[in-house]
């Protein structure tokens, strides 16, 4: 009993660890003073009307929506595919492209976006929404691809030649057998995709020009020139959103399942 | 021959896009040989010269200091994680669970500069931790941590520890709990099941987890760049003075390219070691 006692503790402990950072964000975002006070002398709501009234951050929120919005659901088109062909078919060259499309996992991401900027800089499109976005397809590209295999791989062969024996044409078997039952796998990957697009920082410091920053990016601009908390505004927004998408996820799609950490 | 639908309508986008990631990298990799022109954003004919540079002490200390951050990192890292892991694979309450899953993995989506200025504003001199210190009586001055590797390191393991706590709990839940209940039944005390069965039947899980955490650290940007305030630095650091503030792209190729050979070197480093730890675990 006892020993259970401190393991749950530790365990306690080690979470309050983990989450100290986002709720000393959260308690400062409603601080009323614009130096650091703990705990905070009033509540007022100030530092989130200036975040959400600032210029930069409405055009780097609406930056990265766009180069989320075309990132998430290219990678989404592109890992769809390579899953169905990497789950279905044996092909020359097929372990060099996997090899090819997982490396951004590993690879540092400002290695991938000194590639992409000094790549895109040769190709003129330095000032582009492209140029983010296709840095981002690759980044996030490898969960979607992950996603959609897995669910894929649970999927029940049967259904399919069923559905072929009994005359449907292949575009047919795809669209109203296969594709229906990826739709789980493709719906979290995509979710996952764009939560990293969004929030991605590193390598977007190196292809984003002003015109096209993202909110990572304009973020870290404003750090480096205030102190004040306005980022702690927009950070515990943030937090909160995500919280809630962990929920929903984990509450409709099985967030446990998709990470395998489920005991059944 | 077996017809293959949709076989080239899939293959074709992902050729492409693999094609452009390779360009990138191959222009990292052909500025790295190319001759820097102080004031200009045109790179000169061939050299080795970029390479030659590594040797100077400054960025040879810069790569040592990189590898025992990502070390400290992924040892801490591991030992805070897997009681975490832990409880949430062998709890009973599903509610508990669910706060776990939501607790320890939420910070993995909330994106580095969040979790960065979160950490800046619980370790600066007049931050959430010295401030508490202070009141309470327990210390007179702030405790520098701002700016300090031990600040660095503490907020990078607090980032780690979503996908170690991910790997580890995968680790942990894959274990046949018959043969911890046929130790149990043997006469082994829990902490005895613990330490010779538990324990070595998640390496897999630990070893992963920690060559992963070691791997993805070596890169890790913001937090040395925020946290380090200069006074820290990686080869992320010096990638980013290198390249974005003198615009010498060669030479942050150079350091761009190593530091993807040390991630890359540092998997297949351990390779042989956890294909081994893999097979072991199948066997039993």
């Amino acid at each position: 009993m006892l020993r259970k006692t401190i393991f749950w503790l530790v365990v306690a402990l080690i979470l309050v660890y983990m989450t100290i950072p986002a709720a000393v964000v959260l308690m400062t975002s409603v601080s009323p003073s614009e130096l650091l006070e703990f705990p905070p002398s009033g509540f007022s709501l100030r530092w989130y009307g200036r975040a959400l009234g600032y210029d930069d951050f409405q055009a780097a929120f609406v930056n990265g929506l766009i180069v989320t919005a075309i990132a998430s659901t290219t990678a989404l088109l592109i890992g769809s595919g390579f899953a169905y062909l990497v789950d279905r078919y044996r092909f020359p060259g097929r372990g060099a492209l996997e090899g090819i499309l997982a490396s951004p996992l590993i690879i540092p991401h400002f290695t991938t976006g000194l590639g992409f900027l000094l790549l895109g800089s040769r190709l003129g499109l330095a000032q582009s929404y492209v140029l983010v976005a296709a840095a981002h397809v690759m980044l996030v590209l490898p969960f979607v691809t992950r996603s959609v295999y897995v669910s894929l791989r649970n999927l029940d062969p049967n259904l399919e030649r069923s559905a072929a024996n009994l005359g449907a044409s292949p575009w047919r078997v795809l669209r109203r057998v296969t594709m229906p039952l990826m739709v789980p796998g493709m719906v979290g990957g995509w979710i996952v995709a764009a939560i990293l697009s969004f929030t991605e920082f590193t390598a977007s410091l190196y292809v984003t020009a002003y015109r096209t920053q993202t909110l990572p990016v304009a973020m870290y601009t404003y750090i480096r020139e205030y102190t004040d908390p306005t980022i702690a505004a927009i950070s515990a927004l943030l937090i909160l959103v995500t919280i809630v998408v962990v929920i929903l996820a984990d509450r409709f799609l099985g967030l446990r399942r998709i990470l395998s950490i489920d005991r059944s | 021959m077996r017809r293959r639908p949709f076989f080239l309508t899939f293959l074709v986008p992902s050729i492409l896009i693999a094609v452009i990631f390779l360009a990138a990298l191959g222009n990292v990799l052909q500025y790295s040989f190319r001759a820097f022109i102080p004031g200009s954003l045109d790179v000169g004919g061939f050299t080795l010269e970029n390479f030659s540079r590594l040797a100077k002490p400054i960025y040879f200390w810069v790569l040592v200091d990189t590898f025992v951050i990502s070390l400290a990192t992924a040892v801490f890292t591991l030992l805070l994680s897997y009681p975490v892991a832990y409880a949430l694979v062998r709890t009973r309450s599903n509610g508990l669970r669910t706060l776990l899953v939501v607790l320890s993995i939420t910070p993995l989506f909330t994106g580095e500069i969040v979790r960065t200025y979160a950490w800046m504003l619980v370790l600066g001199s007049d931050g959430f931790l010295n401030t508490m210190l202070r009141s309470w009586g327990l210390i007179t001055r702030p405790i520098p941590l701002m700016y300090t590797e031990l600040g660095v390191i503490i907020a990078l393991v607090q980032f780690s520890m979503p996908v170690m706590i991910i790997l580890l709990a995968t680790a942990i839940s894959h274990i046949d709990r018959d043969y911890e209940k046929a130790a149990a039944n043997l006469g082994a005390a829990p902490a005895k099941v613990f330490w010779t069965v538990t324990l070595p039947l998640s390496m897999p899980g630990i070893v992963s987890g920690t060559v992963v955490i070691f791997a993805w650290t070596m890169s890790a940007f913001s937090t040395p760049q925020l946290i380090g305030g200069g006074k820290v630095l990686m080869i992320s650091n010096l990638v980013y003075l290198q390249g974005l503030s003198s615009f010498n792209f060669p030479f942050a190729a150079v350091l761009s390219l190593i530091a993807l050979l040390a991630a890359i070197g540092s998997l297949a480093a351990m390779r042989p070691f956890t294909l081994r730890l893999e097979r072991k675990a199948a066997l039993h």
